[in-house]
C-alpha cells in the first residue's frame, strides 16, 4: 500500500510519471471493484442489498471511466489506439490490430514525439529531486 | 520498423548497445538539466513541430485593396545538436559484457547540451530568438558576491522582491556551478548546512545549473516561464567508418518568459 504502485524508485521518477502511475493504479483498483460487485451481485438473493450493490458498482464504472479518460488525455498514442477499439461494432481483436498499426505508423509519419525507445524520455523534471 | 530522422537503425550498434548509450546519456544529462526542474515544460510535440504559437499578429499594411490582413507571430524552435564520436571497439566490448567502456565523449556531449539548454533559458540565445529569464527580469540584478555566508541574505532579499511584486511561490533557484560548490562546502554556525538553509528560505528547489552565471531566483508557481519541446533529447546517428561511429544528442525547443517580474538575477 502507499507507494507500491511504483515499479521504479519514486525519487527517480518525474512528477508527471508519478501521477500517471497513480492513476494507472487507481484504474486497476476500480476494475477490481467492478469485478467484485459483479460476483456479489451474482449470488446475493436480497433485493435491497442487490440494489445497493448495483448502485455502488455504477460508481465504480464512473471512477474507472474518469481514470481512463485522464490517462488517455496524457498518452496520445494510447488514445489513438483506444479510439479504434472502443465503442466500435465488430471484431474486437481485428480493430485492435488495425488501430495499433495505424496509430504507430501515423505517429512516425507525422514526426510525432518519438517513442520512448528512441528518445531519452526525459520530459519535465519539475517536482523531482533537485 | 519505421526509420525516424535519427537514423538509429542505420548505425552499427546493437539493440543492447543503444540501451547502454541511452541509459548513459540519461544518467549524465538529467542532473545537469536545471531549467526543466524549475520552469514549465510542454510537449514533446515531435520533430516536425516548427514553431510555438504566440497568439499575436502583425498587421500587413500592403495588401490587396479592400482586404485587411495580418500575419501570425510565432516563435521558431531551435534545433540543438551535440555531436560525439565513439570507438566501435568499445561498443563491441560492451556487447561482450564489458562494464567499463569509454563513453567520455557521450558524457561530455550530454553536459554540453544540458548546459546550452540552461544557458538559453536563463541567459537567452539571441541568434535563436530566445530571451532568457535573467535578461527579461524587470527587477534590478544584485551581486551574489564571493562570500557565501551572505547568500542567505541575498536569497531572502530576492524572495522578498518577488513577493513584493505580487509573485507567489514556491520559489526556486538555479545556482551556477562555482557558487553551488561553495554552498555545498559551507556549514553555518552550529554546523547547519547552508544548502538546507537556502532551501528553507526558497520553499522550493535549489538546483545545480551548469550554464548559469551567478544565480537566478524565480517563482516555480507555473505559467511564468514556458519551455516547449519539439523533439525531446535523443541520440541520433550521423555516420561511421571502420573505427568509429559518429553520433549526436539532439533536441528542438523554444522558450519564452510570460512573467518577467517573476525572477531576480543574482550576478556573480
Amino acid at each position: 500500500m502507499g507507494t507500491d504502485q511504483y515499479h521504479e524508485p519514486a525519487s527517480e521518477l518525474p512528477a508527471p510519471t508519478r501521477t500517471f502511475a497513480r492513476l494507472c493504479a487507481s484504474l486497476t483498483e476500480e476494475a477490481e471493484a467492478i469485478g467484485w460487485y459483479e460476483q456479489r451481485l451474482a449470488i446475493e438473493p436480497d433485493r435491497d442489498a442487490r440494489a445497493i450493490m448495483r448502485d455502488a458498482q455504477g460508481e465504480e464504472f464512473k471512477h474507472f471511466s474518469m481514470d481512463l479518460e485522464f490517462l488517455l488525455r496524457r498518452s496520445p498514442l494510447w488514445r489513438e489506439i483506444a479510439e479504434g477499439i472502443l465503442f466500435q461494432q465488430g471484431d474486437i481483436v481485428e480493430h485492435g490490430e488495425e488501430a495499433e498499426e495505424e496509430a504507430v505508423e501515423g505517429e512516425a509519419a507525422r514526426g510525432a514525439p518519438l517513442s520512448t525507445g528512441e528518445s531519452l524520455g526525459i520530459g519535465s523534471l519539475k517536482g523531482g529531486p533537485s | 520498423m519505421s526509420v525516424s530522422h535519427l537514423l538509429r537503425e542505420r548505425a552499427p550498434i546493437t539493440e543492447a548497445g543503444w540501451d547502454r548509450l541511452d541509459d548513459e546519456a540519461r544518467e549524465r544529462v538529467v542532473p545537469a538539466l536545471a531549467a526543466r526542474k524549475l520552469v514549465d515544460f510542454a510537449g514533446p510535440q515531435g520533430w516536425r513541430y516548427s514553431a510555438t504559437n504566440l497568439g499575436r499578429t502583425d498587421r500587413i499594411a500592403d495588401g490587396p485593396e479592400g482586404i485587411e490582413a495580418q500575419v501570425r507571430r510565432v516563435m521558431p524552435l531551435v534545433e540543438a545538436r551535440a555531436p560525439f564520436t565513439l570507438a566501435r571497439s568499445e561498443l563491441a566490448d560492451a556487447d561482450r559484457g564489458a562494464e567499463d567502456i569509454d563513453l567520455e565523449e557521450l558524457d561530455a556531449a550530454a553536459v554540453r547540451i544540458a548546459t546550452a539548454e540552461n544557458a538559453a533559458v536563463f541567459h537567452g540565445w539571441s541568434a535563436a530568438g530566445i530571451t532568457g529569464i535573467a535578461e527579461a527580469s524587470t527587477h534590478d540584478p544584485f551581486p551574489l558576491g564571493e562570500d557565501c555566508e551572505r547568500y542567505p541574505r541575498h536569497v531572502a532579499k530576492a524572495v522578498d522582491t518577488l513577493r513584493g511584486a505580487g509573485i507567489e511561490g514556491p520559489y526556486g533557484m538555479a545556482l551556477g556551478p562555482a557558487a553551488h560548490t561553495n554552498v555545498l562546502e559551507t556549514s553555518q554556525h552550529g554546523g547547519y548546512p547552508l544548502l538546507e538553509h537556502l532551501r528553507e528560505i526558497l520553499g522550493g528547489p535549489l538546483v545545480w545549473a551548469p550554464g548559469v552565471e551567478g544565480a537566478v531566483v524565480l517563482s516555480t508557481g507555473g505559467g511564468h516561464f514556458l519551455f516547449e519541446s519539439g523533439q525531446d533529447l535523443a541520440i541520433g546517428y550521423a555516420s561511421h567508418d571502420a573505427q568509429s561511429v559518429q553520433l549526436y544528442l539532439e533536441e528542438s525547443f523554444s522558450f519564452r518568459v510570460a512573467t518577467p517580474e517573476a525572477a531576480v538575477a543574482l550576478t556573480p
